[in-house]
């Protein structure tokens, strides 16, 4: 008896021992073997970037000209005040624009600047004495006697950083206070018209926020200009769809140089943009233009645009050797029997430049040659187009589509032309702006997105490049942020880029698509067959030696009753 | 000057083309889809300094300028060719020469596809020649193409020097091409690349041999149907009435072609294709009833169009062609002078007063043979079982009398091990030693084989290659989706300096057909084909794919089984039992019992 219930122990402890060293040992070697690599991430940075605080900080600069402020005014300058504001956007993203004004008194170089006779040659002399950097304004407030700008000009805004201020009943205000309170409005709506602006920077985190234009034309502003990205191709195509008739030349590679290149040279910190040109041949529009007897010319009609490009847009082609999007500028030459052919607007008018635009694809210009047929014209003939005439217009719709021209500026201001670069200082300025805010805006909703999507799916293998881009983009982030909110937007740009690059280069990644992810329940049908016959011993056994203990203790019990 | 646009309401209003088919409650709800025309208004936004720079800008009256030089130039041409054995060959022709320099970053197209350009301007491409074929050439049938290609697709590329990571370039470039053509070149990776030494020689003006900058790969299994051309059409400018695109591209590769194909090569950016057709060219064939149409201009893009029809093996007036042309041309083609008709299609003329052309070919007499092609190679795989076999490659050399060399190219999948040790090169019972052998071995998911040898084929003889090897067993996710239907192996490529018949013409001029003039001639007396082989399709020893969770089952119940007995014998308490008495002893107690006997 005493040997039978040794060898029971024993049988016990048996049993103990394997489910002990199953639990110890084979659990956590299958829960180690079958782990999948999970580079760290930094998710509490990602969590606070999420909730998006940015400040937008701009150096202001008020330059009071001779006999605009009283000697006893003059004696407190220079003084330097801080205005900020506040713009929430929604629950996670907060806004807070801050000016940091200084006010003082012009030099004697800049009043003879501002004794020039006119606007122009007085902002080019401002700029030769002063170079401000980017990002930044100085306002020069000029008596209201100043013969600088026409009568019912109130503010001139120069080709670079400068405007001028003409402020009338400056008398009224005795104290300084009193003529900077004075002030106040003025030079905020000049600064709305030269920096970033509300409604710019809403419209830069599109997409991040979900905004509610409150009417139909302000959608399709926000609508027209590409998103940001670090590269545009430009590709302009001249579509032939007669060549029996019409032998076309174009220099666009002059054109391009003379009139394209400067504006894209003067905005290589946005963006990298390249520019490629084609001839189609036998393009057809998609509608068939309408003959109008009283103009004896054919009409395009407003409502058939959208018709027109979808047949020559499966031969635009796509750019095969990068991932850029494309501006498509489209000069079309209508057939012999087609022309003249004009673009009529809905209230059946000739639209004048004959050219019309769609938001984040690009424009197409309609090109008459009619003038060139003589009555005894022998075909085909041979045409050179006036590129001037067709890159004043591509031009005009470039700055349309990346975004230059948002809003006409209020009344009573006078902007000065933009001269050979096509895009003023503060343009491009504005434009930095918008294009930091929103690269930061896609950016952060980029990682977010990823950090959120690799912690729902458990079973993702984080490689150590992804880790590292998505880190490389959290500190570019915080750069931008910082950098924007120093007030340096050359560098907040440049970060926000490198961020959005590294994001999506994160996204992307191959690595995180190429798994195979199996379903739980077909895991266990792998599992089953391993696990049900080895668990099934051990826990029955488990089971009978704990009955018998609790039988044991039982019997204990009721001896000792 | 120009003042700032300052419209007023009205006239942001009427500024503002509005195209919305959609009601704008949706449009509310969609933003993004809604695609918005404006009309463009343009206040003279010409930055004025500009315009200063280029005063004099062409106005309306220069309609009478010359034409400026054009640096590049659009030819087609088609041939045709009927085949004694009452087939049609057609081969056709698009070539585009443009004068420029790829690596400039601006690029302005013209003729030249901008999709094309763009991939080589990327990627410092030097040459690029891709084909795709669908169906085997019958070369002892057909004679020679004019322009050979093996089933399935074919790629080479040459790099400029001055590319750092080739592979990691031609990786891209694979990608990129597979999305413009619209097959699956993205299949091409190391282990199907190689870099053959000698087989493969720049054909443009460049003659650089550093043949790291080559690679070479074959996706014999590609196939290639009639929808895969419309890539192939954007490459043209395309015409809606003439040779061009339009026509050939719709309507030559129409089902009944048993073989056709159609090729790029670049520098001189030429568009091949070729088809044959059977069973339509007698009694009669016609332009109409291939294309079911006629032809009633030329291209005016394209500075020659021409069709070419070979009357060589007409001399005994086998066949009758109308329109008659008296246009003839001569021309050195593969080493045979041959005699086309030719129809110039920038002739007005040539339409004649019906103004369209269908040329009609009737033939007289159904007998004739064909000209065996001199050179002519062919494959099969020998041996049985799944686990060893044998390539042999046959090459005739059908010249009565005279020996020359080739080089034979073999590029095979790393999962066929060769044995290159069993390489043997017979001709005439003979062992025939190759004079120069380069063998890059296979490494596995890694590389193929690649063997290359110059061998001398006596004359009128066949030459026989043979090399064992073994098949390896794939792991489970390798496998091509139908296993079964087997595993293909590239054509094997022979390229040749073939002794010619006739003097070869070495200076190409722009008389000549297109078609005469793919490979340049270097001397008189040889000229250059490349013949390739059938591709070979190899069994490879293949499971039965329920085996891994099959495997899993079996191993968890084998361990299971082991484990359950183990844990048994650990953890039963044994004791000893009172033996049971057997049967036998149990029914001589009852016995006993009965007679009242003591039990046992």
């Amino acid at each position: 008896m005493a040997t039978a219930e040794v060898e029971r122990q024993r049988g016990q402890l048996a049993a103990l021992s394997i489910a002990a060293v199953v639990i110890i040992v084979g659990v956590p070697l299958w829960w180690k073997t079958t782990e999948t690599y999970r580079a760290w991430l930094p998710v509490s940075q990602i969590r606070e970037l999420a909730k998006l605080q940015l400040q937008l900080s701009a150096d202001v600069e008020v330059v009071f000209a001779r006999g605009t402020v009283t000697p006893e005014q003059q004696k407190k300058m220079p003084l330097t005040q801080t205005q900020e504001e506040d713009h929430a956007v929604d629950e996670d993203t907060a806004l807070k624009y801050k000016y940091e004004t200084k006010y003082r008194t012009a030099t004697i170089m800049e009043e003879d600047a501002l004794n020039k006779p006119n606007a122009a040659e007085a902002d080019l002399s401002l700029h030769v004495l002063s170079e401000s950097p980017c990002g930044s304004l100085v306002i020069y407030v000029i008596p209201e006697s100043s013969s600088l700008l026409p009568e019912d000009v109130k503010v001139y805004i120069g080709q670079r950083r400068t405007a001028l201020l003409r402020v009338p009943q400056m008398r009224t205000a005795k104290t300084l206070e009193q003529l900077l309170h004075h002030l106040q409005p003025h030079i905020k709506q000049v600064l709305r018209v030269m920096s970033f602006s509300r409604a710019d920077i809403t419209a830069a985190l599109s997409d991040r926020v979900r905004f509610h234009p409150g009417n139909k034309e302000s959608i399709a502003d926000s609508m027209r200009a590409f998103k940001s990205s670090p590269g545009y191709e430009i590709t302009f195509s001249l579509l032939n769809p007669d060549p029996k008739s019409h032998r076309l030349h174009w220099d666009i590679e002059g054109a391009a140089q003379t009139y394209i290149q400067p504006l894209l040279t003067k905005m290589s910190p946005v963006a990298n943009f390249s520019i490629d040109s084609q001839t189609l041949h036998y393009a057809m529009l998609g509608v068939n233009p309408r003959f109008d007897n009283t103009r004896s010319a054919y009409m395009l009609n407003a409502d058939s645009l959208a018709h027109v490009i979808n047949p020559v847009e499966a031969r635009l082609g796509s750019n095969a050797a990068s991932s850029n999007p494309v501006l498509n500028f489209l000069l079309y030459v209508p057939d012999a029997y087609h022309s003249p052919l004009y673009i009529q607007d809905q209230n059946k008018r000739e639209v004048p430049s004959n050219a019309f635009h769609s938001p984040r694809w690009g424009g197409i210009m309609v090109y008459n040659v009619d003038s060139y047929y003589g009555p005894e014209t022998e075909f085909p003939v041979d045409i050179n187009i006036n590129m001037a005439k067709v890159m004043g217009v591509f031009l005009a719709q470039l700055r349309l589509l990346l975004g230059v021209q948002s809003s006409p500026p209020p009344p009573g201001f006078l902007v000065a032309p933009c001269g050979s670069t096509g895009l003023a200082d503060w343009e491009l300025d504005r434009l930095m702006w918008s294009r930091s805010v929103e690269n930061i805006a896609t950016a952060t909703t980029t990682i977010t997105s990823l950090a959120q999507l690799l912690d729902q799916i458990g079973n993702i293998v984080i490689n150590d490049n992804i880790a590292e881009q998505v880190s490389s983009a959290v500190t570019s982030l915080q750069l931008a942020v910082a950098e924007l909110e120093a007030g340096n937007l050359k560098f907040a740009l440049q970060f926000s880029k490198e961020a959005i690059q590294a994001s999506e280069k994160a996204f992307f990644d191959p690595s995180l698509l190429h798994l195979l992810y199996f379903p739980d329940d077909q895991k266990f049908a792998i599992y089953i067959p391993l696990f049900l016959p080895m668990c099934v011993p051990i826990l029955l056994s488990l089971i009978k030696i704990a009955s018998e203990a609790r039988q044991k203790r039982r019997e204990k019990q009721a001896k000792k009753d | 000057m120009v003042i700032s646009e300052e419209p007023t309401p009205g006239n942001e209003q009427h500024a503002s083309v509005v195209d919305n088919p959609q009601t704008p409650a949706e449009t509310v709800k969609q933003p993004t889809e809604e695609r918005r025309w404006e009309a463009t208004q343009v206040d003279e936004t010409v930055p004025d300094d500009a315009a200063a720079i280029k005063p004099d800008l062409p106005v309306p009256d220069s309609v009478l300028t010359p034409t400026p030089p054009l640096k590049d130039e659009f030819q087609e041409e088609l041939v045709v060719r009927p085949l004694h054995s009452g087939d049609i060959y057609a081969s056709f022709q698009f070539r585009t020469v443009w004068e420029t320099d790829f690596t400039r970053g601006m690029s302005h197209y013209r003729l030249f596809p901008k999709s094309l350009g763009q991939v080589i301007s990327k990627f410092s491409v030097r040459e690029l020649h891709i084909s795709f074929t669908q169906g085997y050439w019958r070369t002892m049938q057909w004679g020679q193409p004019y322009l050979p290609s093996p089933p399935g697709a074919e790629l080479w590329v040459w790099f400029q020097d001055t590319v750092t990571d080739v592979d990691a370039t031609w990786k891209e470039l694979t990608n990129v091409l597979s999305g413009i053509f619209c097959a699956s070149l993205n299949f091409i990776d190391s282990t199907n690349t190689v870099q053959p030494s000698a087989s493969f020689k720049p054909l443009g003006i460049a003659n650089g041999t550093d043949h790291r900058f080559l690679r070479y790969a074959t996706l014999p299994r590609e196939i290639v149907c009639t929808e895969n051309l419309t890539p192939w059409k954007k490459l043209l400018p395309v015409c809606s009435d003439s040779l061009c695109a339009d026509l050939v591209y719709n309507r030559l590769f129409f089902p009944p072609s048993v073989n056709f194909s159609t090729a790029v090569s670049i520098p001189r950016l030429c568009t091949y294709g070729r088809c044959v057709r059977t069973g339509r060219a007698k009694p009669q064939w016609s332009l109409f009833k291939m294309f079911s149409r006629t032809l009633t201009e030329a291209c005016p893009l394209a500075s020659s169009s021409k069709i070419y029809i070979d009357v060589t093996d007409n001399p005994q007036d086998q066949f009758e062609l109308s329109p008659a042309t008296h246009l003839l041309s001569q021309a050195v083609v593969l080493g045979d002078r041959r005699t086309f008709s030719v129809y110039d299609l920038t002739q007005q003329v040539t339409f004649g007063t019906v103004r369209s052309l269908n040329v009609l070919i009737r033939w007289k007499s159904t007998e004739g043979d064909m000209l065996r092609p001199l050179l002519h190679a062919e494959r099969y795989v020998a041996g049985y079982g799944l686990q060893t076999g044998e390539i042999h490659t046959l090459m005739y050399n059908n010249h009565p009398f005279r020996s020359f060399p080739v080089l034979l190219l073999d590029s095979v999948p790393w999962y066929l091990r060769l044995y290159v040790h069993t390489l043997t090169v017979t001709s005439k019972g003979k062992d025939n030693k190759p004079s120069y052998i380069h063998y890059q071995p296979s490494k596995d998911r890694m590389r193929p084989h690649l063997l290359e040898m110059l061998v001398q084929l006596p004359p009128h003889s066949v030459t026989e290659v043979t090399v064992q090897f073994e098949r390896a067993l794939l792991k489970w996710t390798e496998y091509t989706p139908d296993p079964n239907h087997g595993f293909y192996v590239g054509s094997s490529v022979v390229s040749a300096l073939v002794p010619s018949t006739v003097a070869m013409n070495t200076n190409i001029t722009k008389e000549q057909p297109l078609f005469s003039t793919f490979f340049p001639t270097k001397e008189e007396s040889s000229y250059f084909i490349r013949a390739y082989t059938e591709p070979l399709l190899v069994n490879l020893p293949t499971p039965d794919f329920s085996m891994p969770y099959n495997v899993i089952c079996l191993t968890c119940t084998v361990v299971a089984v082991g484990y359950g007995s183990l844990y048994n014998l650990l953890t039963r308490s044994f004791q000893v039992e009172e033996p049971n008495p057997g049967l036998a002893k149990r029914i001589a107690n009852v016995i006993r019992k009965m007679r009242g006997v003591p039990p046992l």
